[in-house]
């Protein structure tokens, strides 16, 4: 396995005092799942949008690394960045009425997107398109060709942003919550699919979402975010069988799961609302809402290994947690 | 237990496209639907967008006329009743606490509202705002503040402490978690379930979330394509499903728990549309077991136990 996208201490600050994105280190491996999970304002789509160099204007990226299948994405030029976008790398947003062109058919924004990154005609291009459907689950791929999105279904549209996605065999997909505006049993099954391609074409996935339940069930490593930082990051399995950032543990506890938690017996909660972080904030950005924290917490937050591979920034010991997550 | 409402083979029919060259088309959003929800229970209803749980939600809040059938809330009548003695009986709280509150009304005129249109006067208003702001976990000093000086959860308990102040029997929730973090959720989950066993509220609660509705509910209402399919007891609806339509609803629910996988909820690609409703059992297009009866005879409610059921093979 290697290294696809290698993103070392990421930072993002937009012309307010605030900073989005405070040093975000973030590994995808090919034919790996990764999952960016968090809260609101956590600045897990900031993120993912920096790396493609979509910035909101007057957002400003820095970065130690940014590479791309080796090679330095962080100096490319708009039009070379331009070239790599829905080419190599191709990304689905949360709602896809508003990522496709509602005065252009299915059938046209798919061919564009092929004949604009590998020329050929439109026929072939259109081909192309009408298999893409019907390998992402789309009966009738022909007729859909030559509809409107407004003549889809939320979850029909999803499927043809993933297939419009696929026109040029990325190596990177970054879905930036792909399955929020779903209902739970068509968010089943595009995720089915996206697992399906991932085993089919060897797809690296950046999966940005604030679900735990799709993280458990899709990631290969996770990481967590918390006011533009990454508190923890493991492989799934060490993450679920010992989280040990305490937002970890806190987020965690808020998700009621069937048959665990008795009915009306209080969920856990994290009490407090995400602070807005200004530029040359110090310490733990988590200290105010955190049951744990002491004055050490201000100023400094120890990066830890609980184990090869499992890291989290907090000063409690791997060994705090009483008893493991049941 | 009494009922607190009682539903009885209650339609709601839309009209659309009533335009100059499309034929009207009419959309069946509630499709003969009895249910009585328990005083002091919370009854949930679930399904997927455009199962009719929403205009549900409307119709037993008054909001809508319903097309055919009757609504009895407390006993009485839902049509015959005044506006104002309906709002001291039942009141909401709806998804998106953004555009649910008024932007340009401070938090006190926004809760003080039900109580002004009730003919209360000024200080008693204040006053019941500040008791009620508390209850709901805010300061009383945030009655001065504009909604979007608040965060969502703060402005979700606005919301509530909004449906509160007039002291109502019955609160009836559509999704009102659904646009908030998952830690925020939690916070507002607690504060229903303390509320309603506190003032001895009955809850409707509405989601598409089905492991909320497990986490907060003593009876669950399975809506499609606007008619209840299953009604059954939390447990028995969570341990032993018996419509395929709720088995898939719980299949699709993905808990954190790492190395089950997504499953099949093998339900095709096909998508309800309530303006064109299939004939026989309704959910048989996407039905992983349908026999070819189920596009021809339709099912009948049927009680299994005490769990309601509208299935052919069930």
């Amino acid at each position: 396995m290697s290294t696809l996208l290698d993103v070392q201490d990421l930072r993002v600050r937009f012309n307010t005092a605030a900073e989005a994105v405070r040093g975000v280190s973030v590994r995808v491996e090919t034919g790996e799942t990764h999952c960016l999970v968090g809260e609101s304002g956590c600045g897990k789509s900031v993120s993912a949008l920096a790396v493609m160099g979509l910035l909101a204007k007057g957002g400003i990226r820095t970065a130690d690394r940014l590479e791309f299948a080796g090679q330095d994405i962080s100096r490319l030029s708009e039009r070379q960045m331009s070239r790599l976008r829905g080419d190599k790398i191709a990304m689905i947003f949360q709602e896809p009425m508003t990522s496709l062109n509602p005065a252009y058919t299915v059938g046209s924004q798919m061919a564009e997107v092929r004949m604009r990154h590998r020329g050929g005609s439109k026929r072939e291009a259109l081909d192309r398109a009408a298999a893409l459907l019907g390998r992402v689950g789309i009966t009738a791929p022909g007729m859909r060709l030559a509809q409107y999105p407004h003549q889809l279904s939320g979850g029909l549209r999803q499927r043809v942003m993933i297939a419009m996605a696929l026109m040029c065999d990325p190596e990177l997909l970054i879905a930036d919550e792909p399955t929020t505006a779903l209902d739970v049993t068509v968010q089943a099954q595009i995720l089915r699919l996206l697992m399906e391609l991932q085993r089919e074409l060897g797809l690296a996935i950046l999966l940005i979402t604030h679900d735990l339940g799709i993280v458990a069930r899709m990631a290969h490593r996770v990481s967590v975010m918390y006011a533009g930082k990454v508190v923890e990051s493991a492989t799934a399995d060490s993450l679920f069988a010992a989280p040990t950032h305490p937002y970890t543990r806190g987020l965690l506890d808020c998700v009621p799961i069937p048959g665990k938690v008795a009915r009306g017996a209080p969920l856990g909660s994290i009490p407090g609302t995400v602070p807005r972080i200004p530029l040359g904030f110090q310490g733990c950005g988590f200290r105010d809402r955190c049951a744990h924290a002491d004055a050490s917490c201000a100023t400094i937050v120890p990066q830890q290994t609980r184990q090869p591979g499992h890291a989290y920034a907090c000063r409690l010991p791997a060994g705090w947690v009483a008893e493991p997550v049941a | 237990m009494s009922a607190a409402i009682e539903i009885r083979d209650v339609a709601k029919i839309f009209r659309q496209g009533t335009g100059l060259f499309s034929a009207p088309r009419q959309v069946r959003a509630v499709d003969g639907v009895s249910l009585s929800m328990p005083a002091g229970g919370c009854f949930g209803i679930v399904g997927e967008s455009g199962c009719g749980k929403s205009t549900l939600a409307r119709l037993i809040l008054g909001l809508h006329p319903p097309t055919s059938g009757d609504i009895l809330v407390d006993g009485q009548a839902l049509g015959a009743m005044g506006r104002r003695e309906r709002a001291r009986l039942i009141q909401p709280v709806f998804q998106d606490p953004f555009s649910s509150l008024n932007p340009r009304r401070s938090i006190r005129d926004i809760v003080g509202l039900p109580l002004a249109a009730q003919g209360i006067g000024g200080r008693e208003i204040t006053s019941r705002v500040g008791a009620m702001l508390e209850r709901v976990g805010l300061r009383a000093e945030m009655a001065h503040r504009l909604p979007s000086q608040l965060s969502g959860g703060q402005r979700q308990r606005v919301a509530i402490a909004r449906a509160l102040v007039l002291g109502p029997r019955i609160v009836v929730c559509d999704e009102p978690t659904s646009a908030l973090d998952v830690s925020v959720q939690a916070q507002i989950l607690n504060l229903l379930n303390e509320l309603r066993r506190d003032l001895g509220l009955t809850l409707v609660f509405i989601s598409h979330n089905l492991a909320v509705v497990e986490h907060i509910c003593d009876e669950v209402a399975v809506m499609y394509l606007g008619r209840v399919v299953e009604h059954a007891d939390t447990d028995a609806l969570f341990h032993a499903p018996t419509h395929p339509y709720t088995r898939a609803l719980l299949d699709s629910v993905l808990t954190p728990e790492p190395g089950l996988g997504i499953p099949d909820v093998g339900l095709g690609d096909s998508y309800p549309d309530p303006a064109n409703i299939p004939p026989g059992c309704r959910f048989h297009p996407r039905c992983p077991i349908a026999e070819a009866r189920c596009a021809i005879e339709t099912p009948a409610p049927r009680m299994i136990g005490t769990r309601r059921v509208e299935c052919l093979l069930a």
